[in-house]
């Protein structure tokens, strides 16, 4: 794909993808992490993003939901950008009240959980549709139960995060991403700070979610767990997108030199 | 086998059975003379001393007892009490402020609280009480009413012990916040959480646990702290003993008597503080 700044189409017009990311700067301080990033996901779409270390995977995936702010270009989701206001041509920062609103649409799964230590699991879960959306505690309770019945912690309610096991944890933060009923959700290497015997457990409750048709973008390491389950592979280097396509394709017939020389590595 | 390799452990598998004894030395703890030595000189000394407080006449336990509990020295108690609830609530009421405004975005806010924290602890409470003391003289009149009568010295014995009291408490409460993962903010503000929601629902509950030891300390120091009152002629517990004595000059036993006082409270809250750590340590591993 060619890295042009297409303008950003209006929302509400039909078949807009889920997200579009339009030439993505951002550096911290001196360091040029994103180097024009464009990329589209599409409704009921699995994007899973793969390369090494300090590519720019992670804050790429946490300039989706204004986690960071980029320096240039555009992010949307649903037709629309998560922190800005568009009005012609210009790009107005909205008020927190606003973003905050909009991340409840999106769901975001980290690597070390951040799980609240101080609430039971059932607590985590009723937090952000009460606060956030205004639910009553009741009806959160019932759905929190059953969201917790399907990454298989039924009988975890009244535990404190920290008496669970690490992929127990991570399932419990997924559960509590799924609350808000996201129409999207973000999965930054949920496995990389588990036990090796605990990744199977938190892959089968995100293949579970692959299969029911919910769009995610995984950043990940696990490059079978891309292969079973991605629709598109996006593989990153040095702040750029280097090649994407679907995984049969990224995996094992990369057309970049750089693509195929870290491949060869890992696989 | 002797009765007395019994109680020893037997190495695993069993040692050839020709002389166990021979096989399995017996261990023989070190004697510890100098710390036997140590411990009875220290208890002869705690004795002599005991001793010569219960024999010496001159502390008057009798005196002691009498003033224990008479009206004036419990209403001086019961001042002193109070003071100690106001500055504590105004303190971290004010404190929590200043914190969130050195942790602010706003530079003209961190700005001011860092030099409001730096003003206040760099004087000694002792001045900065005298001071507004002698407000009078600097502000002969607040508002068209003579200073001398709006700030009496109780007014101003709750306005200086609670402004120097914020300055600490701030530095307590920003420690706190610091204290809490950064995750922790993220993953409240990716689940849509407000900022006064976060603070209160998520960040303050796990601030509290490194907020409370200090605090626990500052509530004991600020008890003992507000005796300083006594020196603008607020009626606190010391000074309620300091009325008797100087009309008596029973100074020693009536020392005593407000000794014994801040001794009970201050032991008092020291259990209450344990309880109240209990209680922010809900999901930690110590709380299992």
């Amino acid at each position: 794909m060619p890295p042009t700044s297409a303008p950003p189409p209006a929302p509400g017009t039909a078949a807009h993808p889920m997200v579009e990311i339009r030439s993505v700067h951002k550096s911290f301080g001196s360091l040029h992490v994103l180097r024009g990033i464009d990329l589209t996901v599409r409704t009921g779409e699995v994007t899973v993003v793969l390369g090494p270390s300090g590519s720019g995977k992670s804050t790429l995936l946490r300039t989706i939901n204004h986690l960071e702010k980029v320096d240039r270009g555009w992010v949307g989701v649903d037709g629309t950008p998560v922190g800005y206001r568009r009005s012609g041509d210009k790009l107005y920062e909205l008020r927190e009240r606003e973003v905050l609103r909009r991340r409840t649409q999106i769901g975001f799964v980290f690597q070390n959980f951040n799980l609240f230590p101080h609430l039971t699991v059932l607590d985590n879960l009723v937090e952000a549709p009460t606060a956030a959306l205004g639910r009553p505690r009741k009806e959160a309770v019932a759905s929190a139960l059953a969201l917790l019945a399907r990454v298989g912690l039924a009988d975890k309610a009244q535990a404190y995060p920290k008496q669970l096991s690490g992929g127990q944890q991570q399932r419990v933060a997924i559960a509590r991403a799924l609350a808000l009923e996201p129409k999207l959700l973000l999965f930054d290497e949920p496995t990389s700070a588990l036990d090796p015997e605990l990744v199977g457990e938190v892959l089968d409750v995100i293949k579970d979610l692959a299969h029911q048709g919910t769009t995610m973008i995984i950043v990940t390491h696990e490059i079978g767990f891309a292969r079973e389950i991605a629709d598109t592979v996006v593989f990153m280097d040095e702040g750029r997108v280097v090649e994407q396509g679907p995984p049969a394709q990224v995996l094992d017939h990369p057309v970049q030199e750089r693509t195929r020389a870290f491949f060869s590595k890992v696989l | 086998m002797s009765a007395q390799t019994d109680t020893l452990p037997q190495p695993l598998p069993a040692p050839p059975a020709e002389d166990a004894t021979a096989s399995t030395p017996r261990i023989v703890p070190l004697r510890r003379t100098g710390q036997w030595a140590a411990a009875v000189a220290v208890l002869a000394l705690l004795a002599a001393g005991l001793t010569s407080v219960v024999r010496n006449d001159a502390f008057q336990w009798d005196v002691v007892a009498d003033h224990l509990t008479t009206a004036s020295v419990l209403r001086g108690l019961g001042l002193t009490l109070w003071l100690t609830a106001l500055v504590m609530a105004l303190g971290f009421a004010l404190g929590t402020l200043l914190a969130m405004g050195r942790l602010s975005r706003n530079p003209v806010l961190r700005s001011v609280s860092w030099g409001y924290i730096w003003l206040f602890r760099s004087t000694p409470i002792l001045v900065q009480l005298l001071f507004w003391f002698n407000i009078g003289a600097l502000y002969p009149q607040i508002l068209g009413v003579d200073t001398v009568h709006l700030l009496g010295p109780m007014a101003v014995a709750v306005i200086g012990l609670t402004l120097h009291e914020a300055a600490y408490a701030a530095e307590v409460v920003r420690g706190g916040i610091l204290s809490v993962e950064r995750g922790q903010l993220e993953a409240a503000q990716s689940l849509g959480l407000g900022p006064w929601r976060r603070l209160r629902r998520i960040v303050l509950p796990q601030a509290m646990r490194a907020i409370v030891p200090p605090a626990g300390n500052m509530l004991i120091g600020t008890l003992k702290g507000t005796s300083i009152v006594s020196i603008i002629a607020v009626q606190d517990l010391l000074y309620s003993v300091q009325l008797v004595y100087h009309r008596t000059y029973q100074v020693i036993p009536l020392l005593l008597v407000a000794t014994l006082w801040y001794v009970a409270v201050t032991s008092l809250l020291s259990v209450g503080q344990y309880y109240v750590e209990r209680r922010y340590a809900r999901g930690t591993a110590e709380a299992r």
